[in-house]
């Protein structure tokens, strides 16, 4: 094995398992991806990147080390990148947005010069979390990209309301989807990567159109010059190199809205999205609450006798984090971890827990309660994309 | 995070720092029958880790369909008989063990 994939294998949550005997409970670590996603990761720099997970080359898929959210923000540096196809460089002062549509008054083309002069600025920290975060850990497998946990970060996203850009041009009567478009093109003939989202989301007072992103300008790597925020739903939204808004009357029925980022009808309640909903199935939309083990890494050994400090972060798709429990025995009993400062209900919160371990070993169970009171898992709910995962994390330390 | 382990990534950083950008050709299939077909059809599109990331864990029928939509959803220009040999390499080197 290089250095690089031993790296890869030892870091974050996976030292245990080669530096370690096992210990009784499995925990929901790397060490779970598949063999060959293993075996073809290492840490890698994309130009203007820190290392990151890297899980493919073409398209980049890079996601980030789990140490890096020890930070409340995630470094622009070191936030994960997902493209589905070659990624476009657009530069800002080339950059238009069209907006019209059967069900807008007017067509409008903006500048960013236009758009920075006619609309009020806005902010809003929200986690950005791909749909198939964690896809990599589902038991049995499903092909995809085979994410870690590193496929999310939190950030502060600058721009406009979506709504005033939708607004000047006029809704109409009958308006029903936004259908948001990006300049990054299909290889061959495949479908071009475009999704929508209903009015109400759209009109939502914190979903942006997006220039910056912790008071930065967007990397192009992460959508930039412009790409959609939609706070509370998974990163498919999010669509990067904005330059088409087309309100329609009628659902979009593409291939990334129709057939694709969809679960199965009911399993994971109401999508909110209704004109996307069919029988069978409806598209994956708001962020299911989670949480995350950030420090120290599972497998890592800990002081006996000695007062550690877990620390971890929580988020969900919007109604904020109620409470993070932490179990010392399988589950029996939970108690209250520490809730660091409140960012945001669309941001997640860093929470911590102190106890001191006795000699032998020891597995820490963490569970965030949504304010909207949804809890995380205890089993994986299986879908055949591999969404939604956000099953109780046990970690496992040893202690000496 | 050990003493050693922090000592490796700082090492690791160093060497990494300003790196060189990554390079797919790096990536190795395994070299037997069907493998130059594979990549001559596979790397149109996308980078190789594709295959091996995905694996060993979707048999034959797995594998069929993601060549199947590779070629009806994606546009992959490829005959029926790239397709067969395609999936019987993909099953038989990244196939989930029988």
């Amino acid at each position: 094995m290089d250095r690089r994939k031993f790296l890869l294998r030892t870091s974050g949550t996976v030292a245990g398992s080669l530096l370690l005997p096992r210990l009784g409970a499995r925990i929901a670590s790397a060490d779970e991806l598949p063999a060959g996603t293993v075996a073809s990761s290492a840490l890698d720099a994309l130009p203007g990147k820190r290392p990151l997970v890297r899980r493919t080359f073409r398209p980049p898929n890079f996601e980030t080390p789990i140490e890096l959210f020890r930070e409340a923000y995630t470094p622009n540096d070191a936030f994960y990148v997902r493209w589905h196809s070659a990624v476009p460089e657009v530069a800002l002062a080339d950059w238009r947005l069209r907006v019209g549509g059967p069900a807008a008054q007017r067509q409008r083309e903006y500048a960013h010069a236009d758009i920075v002069r006619r609309f009020k600025r806005h902010e809003v920290t929200a986690v950005n979390q791909c749909s198939g975060n964690r896809r990599g850990l589902f038991a049995p497998h499903v092909p995809g990209v085979q994410w870690g946990f590193g496929a999310m970060g939190n950030a502060v996203w600058g721009g406009v309301r979506l709504k005033d850009v939708l607004e000047d041009a006029g809704l109409a009567a009958g308006a029903l989807e936004v259908v948001a478009n990006g300049s990054d093109v299909p290889m061959l003939t495949g479908p071009d990567f475009v999704k929508s989202l209903p009015m109400w989301k759209a009109l939502d007072p914190d979903t942006l159109l997006a220039f910056e992103m912790n008071g930065e300008p967007l990397p192009a790597l992460n959508g930039g010059p412009a790409r959609i925020v939609a706070p509370g739903w998974t990163a498919t939204y999010w669509v990067k190199a904005v330059e088409d808004l087309t309100v329609t009357d009628k659902p979009f029925d593409g291939f990334w809205m129709k057939t694709a980022y969809r679960v199965p009808k009911g399993l994971f309640g109401a999508s909110g999205f209704q004109s996307q909903d069919t029988e069978q199935n409806s598209p994956i939309t708001s962020i299911r609450v989670n949480s995350l083990i950030v420090t120290p890494a599972p497998g890592a050994m800990l002081p006996a006798g000695r007062r550690v400090e877990v620390m971890g972060i929580a988020w969900d798709g919007g109604s904020g984090i109620r409470k993070v429990e932490v179990s010392l025995d399988g589950g029996a009993s939970w108690r209250g971890a520490r809730l660091g400062r409140d960012l945001g209900r669309y941001s997640w919160r860093q929470w911590r827990y102190d106890f001191k371990p006795q000699a032998g070993s020891v597995t820490v169970l963490a569970r965030a309660v949504a304010r909207d009171g949804a809890t995380q898992s205890e089993k994986l709910i299986h879908n055949p994309a591999g969404y939604h995962h956000n099953v109780v994390q046990r970690a496992d330390y040893h202690v000496a | 995070m050990s003493r050693e382990l922090r000592a490796a990534f700082a090492a690791v950083a160093l060497a990494l720092g300003g790196a060189a950008q990554a390079d797919e050709s790096s990536v190795r299939l395994a070299q037997a029958d069907g493998v130059e077909r594979v990549q001559a059809s596979c790397a149109i599109c996308h980078s190789l880790d594709y295959i091996v990331m995905n694996s060993p864990f979707q048999d034959r029928g797995g594998w069929e369909k993601t060549v199947n939509k590779m070629v009806k959803v994606m546009g992959a220009p490829l005959t029926p008989e790239d397709s067969a040999a395609i999936v019987d390499y993909l099953a038989a080197h990244y196939g989930k063990p029988q």
